[in-house]
Parts: C-alpha cells; structure tokens; sequence
C-alpha cells in the first residue's frame, strides 16, 4: 500500500532505483544509449512514412519522378535560355538535375525536422519515447526520396552516354557518400535547431518557409560555382557551408567542380556545429515542450 | 522497505496561463536574468492553487503541489479526483511526457503508461502494421511483439480484419486492438488514464480483468485513474485523492474512496444559510437553531488565525448557551473542538445573535478540512443543533511553508520548542 512519505522514510538509503525524474538534467546528458533502444521504432516510422504516402495514389512513387523533371525542365528554361548562364561543361540536363537532387534532399530534410514538435504534439503528449527518433526517422525516409531521384539522374546520364556524349564514370561516384550524409546532418541540426524553438515562438516557422528558398539561390544549384569567380557578390555564396558540399556532389558525378579542401573543412565545421547546438537545445526542449507547444 | 517501486518527493507543476506572446519572451528574460545570477525562479514564488471556479489573478497556476506518495512493488493504486484535479498531470509526470516544475519521482523498473489508446496508430496503415508500430511506440522491441502477436490478436477479438486499414474499423475495433498492444506489454511499472470509458460493458470488464491478472498474477504495480468509483475499489488496494492539485489523502482504496464519495458532495462555499426557525421545528421541540455559517478568511494557510461566524436564532430565552466548532478530516475524524465555556451566549427569541469566532495560529497541515458546529444548552446539557461537515476548507501552502508535508494524515502540526545537549 502507499504510505505518506514523510520525513522518516526520507532517510532511508535507497541507491538502486534505474530511473529519477527530476526538473533539473544536464546540459550534455544527451541519453543517446536510449535511442539505440528504440531503433526498431525508427525503422517503423521510416515504413510508416513511406508506405502511407502513397496509400490510394495512382503513381505512387513515380511522384517523386515527376516533381524533378518538372522543376529541371523550368530550371533549362529560365536559367538556361532566358538568362544564359554557362553549366561548367556539363550537359545542362543533368547539370540542373542533380543540383535539384541534392537540393530537394537537403530542403525536404530541413523543412521536415523543423516542424517535429509541432507535428508530432499530440503523439508527444500521449508516449514518452526519444523524441530525437521523429527527426532521425524523417532524415532517412528521405533518403528513400533521393534514392530514387539518384536514379532517375543516372538515367539520364546513360542516356546521355548512350547518345555519345562524354560522361564521367569512376570512383569519384562514391564521394556521394560522405556528401549526402553531411547534407543529412546539416538538415537534421538546423531542422532540430528551428524545431525546439519554434515550440515556444512560432516566427521560426514563417521563417524556416521563405528561409529555405532564399538560400537556395544562395547555393549553387541552378549556377555552377565557376560562374561567380571575380564577381563582388560571391563571397555571399562562398560563406554559405552548402555550396562546398554541392559543388564535391557535381564533382564526384561529373568530375568537375569547384572546391577546395579548406571549404570542405568550413563546411564539415558547420555541420558539427549545427548539429551540437541542435542536440542540446532539442534534448533541453523535448522536456517541457508539452506545456508551451 | 526495500521493494519501493516508486517514490515521489514535492511534485510540483506549475503551468502559465493565457497566451504565448510577447508576454512569454519578457517573462523567460526576466527569469533568464535571475538565473544567470544565480537567483532562484522569480515565477515560482507566485502563482495560484488550480480552481477553475473562480478567475484567478495570476497568469501562473499549479497545477500540482506538493504531491508525495510512495508505492510499492506489486501494488495497484487508485487516484481519484475530479476533473481538473491533476491526475492526468501527475500521470504525465510519471509517464515522462511533461517534467514536474519542481521535486523528484524515483522508479525502478520499465513504466509503460497508457494515457491514451492507439496513440500513433496510422488510419491508412493495416491493423497488423499498427500493431507493430504502436507497440514500438510503447517501448517494445520487434521481436517481443512479434512473439506475443497472436496473443495480442486474440486479446483483442480483431483477427477478421488484421489486414485491413485501422481507418475502416469501427471505434469499438480500434480501442479493443489499442488497448491489447498496451495489455501486452512486459513493464514492471503499468500506468492507465482513463482510457476504458470507450468501448463497451463486456470489453471494459475483460480489460480491467487483464489488469487485474497482471497486477495480480504477474505481480506488478499498476497505478489507474478512472471516475468508474467501481471499477477503482474492485482493482486498487490504496488510493491517492487530489483536490486542485493538492494531495489530500492517501491510504487504503476503502477509505479514499468513502471520503471521495463524502466530499464529493461536500460544500465548499465560504459561506452557507439555513432556514429560520420554522413552525414545524418550533412543535416538533427545536428551540434553537444555528441559521448561517461562514468562514471570513479569504483563503487559509498554515498556522493562520481562521475568522468564523455564525448567527443563532432562539425560540426560548436562555443565557447558558454553549457554541462549539470542531474542525474534521476529510475522513471525518475530529482534530480539533473549541467551545465558549467561559462567555456563555445569552439569547431571547426573536433576536437572532451574530457569533464571531477567532482561532489564532491553527497548525493544521496543509488539506481539505471539514468545519462542524453544534449548539447546546449547559444547565439541561442537551443538544440543540448540530451541523456535521457543513462546510469543507483547505489549508494552502505558502512558500515559506512549502517544506510542511502536504498530508492530513500527519494531524496537527503545532509549533514546538526543540534543544539539543
């Protein structure tokens, strides 16, 4: 039966309890040894996402076809045509594709784990599980999405060189590697960044919208880096820590790119960074975000 | 005592009211200041009990103050209260979902807590895909689920249609598969809100059946809210009574749940008003009657001097009227008595006499109180009125008594004089 706890119960010595809940935790005390535990949960939400997103479409995933052709065949057009702008040497198909590829799968990540908290509050509310899970499982069911865009660029690029022209095959194809996964660890640091603090202050969210368009321009996808050399206004694109990672992205398909091992470090650095502030901050929100969401 | 499950220290949860606005920012820089020098929270020295009767002054209410309990393995407790009382809040606590404001909860063991059936269930996902998905959601691991599976079907009589997307079920469906995810379960620690008030008679009876073999036969502790009084007593061993966040008694489920039932109906108005004395009375013997009773303390704290007043209206003169007031628990066992032995009321009829009554330094513990009074003639001794529990009062905490435990069952908590050689 319960008893009061009064001061006498107090004293006793008790040592082995494997949980205390308490208003105060550190800083740095980040329990990622829980979210390992709860590994299983983010496959399932991976399945989950993936899997009710096309439950009653008729295309299913060939949707995630559709939305970059369109936008490449808009990107040959306006930047292409209209305004002239050079692609490095690279067929202007692919050239936009992949910077469309690389582009969506950063965006989508940043804009998906911004809205965590949100999102997901009444689920919250209800289960206690690692919250840093949401997030995590919304960076890799990305993944799938760019997979499959990935594709569809190196269709294209067969295509290509099938039709003569000169593609770049080798090695350098596994730098993608490294390339997406400090994509996905900016995305994700931000996105929890914006996500904790737009919790208590919703401006974050007006902002995260126009924010991400903005930066866009800001990085080189629809120009390649080389274009910019000895204009004033590059170095506005050179501070942005993307604009390494897309440039190794078209160097590591193509074989040409501008980047130096300096900008990949500033980049590296900045993703650390983002992703440090965005652990802790989220891991001191996820406490007490019930109360002001 | 070494097979304490859980232990709760001076929960408390204090929650701002009203909008997030320019208001939040100037008061989480204000509290910011205060921190980085070291000072303590300004907001919670403030902040107002959880009564949503009336319209408080403070942007900051507690929701839960104060709470202590401590359970035991192999326990299953009832907390009651009425809506609004703070269960769910300390369920919440406890189930990690929201953090206590200030004190400490111990554990030992894995918590499953069932605030809410089917939380995460996708509509668009089948019922087996939701199965697995819900059932991580609650801390499973996919091997665990997948070996209770059948069982978990079963339990939930929904097999016909496991493969079909949970948003055709019906809402009977839905729960009967969502609470048999939760039912499955291997925690040591279970916690359930109020979550049987969907689906129908004969489901609630075989979930609180399965309840009552997992506490029972599986040996482990459970903690249930409900309203269904019923199903709380037929469950629970012990009880926890919250009352505007306050904790105002805990103990065997047979007493907390008479005293809920008793209170539930108690007045807690400051001030009440009887009849006069009417004809009927008058022949049927009754030559004295208490006709109003107030308590004039805006609110109580600890150790304050409670104000009381009354007015007695008389058919016969008398000058040897004794007046008592008594102060009760919640269980109706007597603290105090306090009568005016030595300045007897004089009374004629027809003029009703005011009776003020001054308590100074009350040292009740923090509570829910009942007030009783009662009216005799000395030189016959016989009683002339009596109004048991007429009128139910708390005692709040303030901050420099925060350190009192919160708790009736300790009794009174006069000040005394302590020397140590």
């Amino acid at each position: 039966m319960s008893i009061p706890a009064n001061e006498n119960t107090a004293l006793q010595e008790d040592n082995d309890w494997s949980q205390v809940i308490s208003p105060k935790v550190g800083l740095l005390d980040l329990r990622l040894t829980e979210v390992w535990h709860y590994r299983d949960l983010l496959w399932l939400f991976v399945r989950r996402d993936f899997v009710a997103a096309y439950k009653q479409t008729v295309f299913g995933p060939l949707w995630h076809f559709i939305q970059p052709v369109f936008t490449t065949i808009m990107f040959l057009l306006v930047f292409g045509k209209i305004a002239n702008i050079p692609t490095d040497g690279i067929e202007p198909i692919v050239f936009y594709m992949s910077g469309i590829t690389i582009w969506n799968y950063f965006s989508t990540s940043l804009t998906s784990t911004a809205g965590t908290f949100s999102a997901n509050a009444s689920i919250f509310g209800k289960v206690y599980f690692p919250r840093l899970i949401i997030p995590l499982s919304t960076i890799i069911s990305n993944l799938v999405k760019f997979g499959i865009q990935l594709v569809l660029l190196f269709a294209a690029m067969a295509w290509y060189g099938f039709h003569g022209k000169n593609i770049h095959f080798g090695f350098s194809w596994l730098l993608i590697i490294p390339v997406v996964v400090l994509m996905a660890l900016t995305g994700l640091g931000l996105g929890i960044i914006i996500s904790s603090l737009t919790t208590k202050y919703r401006d974050f969210n007006v902002l995260i919208g126009f924010g991400v368009q903005l930066l866009m321009y800001l990085t080189p996808i629809a120009y390649p880096l080389s274009f910019l050399s000895g204009k004033s206004y590059a170095k506005w694109v050179y501070y942005n820590p993307l604009t390494p990672l897309t440039e190794l992205f078209r160097y590591a398909l193509f074989g040409k790119g501008s980047f130096s091992i300096e900008s990949l470090c500033y980049s590296g650095a900045f993703t650390l960074i983002a992703l440090s502030i965005g652990l802790i901050l989220f891991n001191k929100v996820e406490k007490s975000f019930m109360d002001t969401v | 005592m070494s097979n304490l499950v859980i232990k709760a220290e001076h929960i408390s949860k204090q929650y701002r009211l009203g909008m997030v606005g320019t208001g939040t920012l100037s008061d989480d820089i204000n509290r910011f200041w205060h921190k980085i020098r070291g000072k303590e929270d300004p907001y919670l020295q403030i902040g107002e009990t959880n009564d949503r009767t009336f319209k408080g002054s403070s942007e900051y209410v507690w929701s839960l103050k104060d709470i202590n309990f401590e359970i035991k393995e192999g326990d299953a407790v009832g907390i009651i209260g009425r809506n609004g009382a703070g269960k769910s809040t300390l369920l919440k606590i406890l189930s990690k979902v929201t953090q206590p404001t200030t004190g400490v909860i111990k554990t030992k063991g894995r918590i499953a807590s069932l605030l809410e059936v089917g939380t995460g269930f996708h509509p668009e996902l089948s019922g087996r895909e939701n199965v697995f998905l819900n059932g991580a959601i609650l801390g499973m691991r996919k091997q665990e689920i997948a070996r209770k599976f059948d069982e978990i079907v079963d339990f939930s009589g929904v097999e016909r249609y496991i493969d079909t997307p949970v948003k055709r079920y019906s809402s009977g469906m839905y729960v009967r598969l969502a609470f048999a995810v939760a039912a499955h379960l291997e925690s040591e620690i279970l916690i359930v809100d109020e979550v049987l008030a969907v689906g129908d008679a004969e489901f609630q009876k075989k979930c609180l059946g399965k309840m009552g073999d997992v506490n029972k036969g599986g040996g482990r502790t459970i903690l249930f809210v409900s309203h269904n009084m019923p199903a709380i007593t037929s469950l629970c061993r012990s009880g926890i009574i919250l009352e505007n966040g306050r904790q105002v008694f805990s103990g065997p489920i047979k007493q907390a749940s008479d005293i809920y039932l008793a209170t539930e109906n108690l007045n807690t108005e400051k001030k009440v008003v009887f009849s006069g004395l009417t004809d009927e009375e008058k022949l049927n013997g009754k030559k004295a009657k208490i006709i109003s009773l107030e308590i004039l303390n805006e609110k109580i704290y600890y150790s304050d001097t409670i104000r009381i007043n009354l007015t007695v209206e008389s058919a016969i003169e008398a000058n040897d009227l004794v007046v008592g007031v008594g102060i009760n628990t919640l269980s109706s066992v007597r603290l105090m008595t306090v009568e005016n032995l030595d300045n007897l009321l004089s009374i004629k009829p027809g003029e009703p006499v005011n009776v003020t009554i001054e308590l100074p330094s009350v040292p009740l513990a923090p509570g829910g109180y009942t007030l009783a009074v009662g009216m005799r003639q000395l030189t016959y001794n016989v009683a002339l009125d009596y109004l048991p529990d007429v009128i139910k009062f708390d005692v709040e905490t303030t901050p420099s008594t925060i350190h009192i435990s919160n708790n009736p069952q300790l009794g009174l908590r006069p000040a005394s004089n302590w020397r140590y050689s």
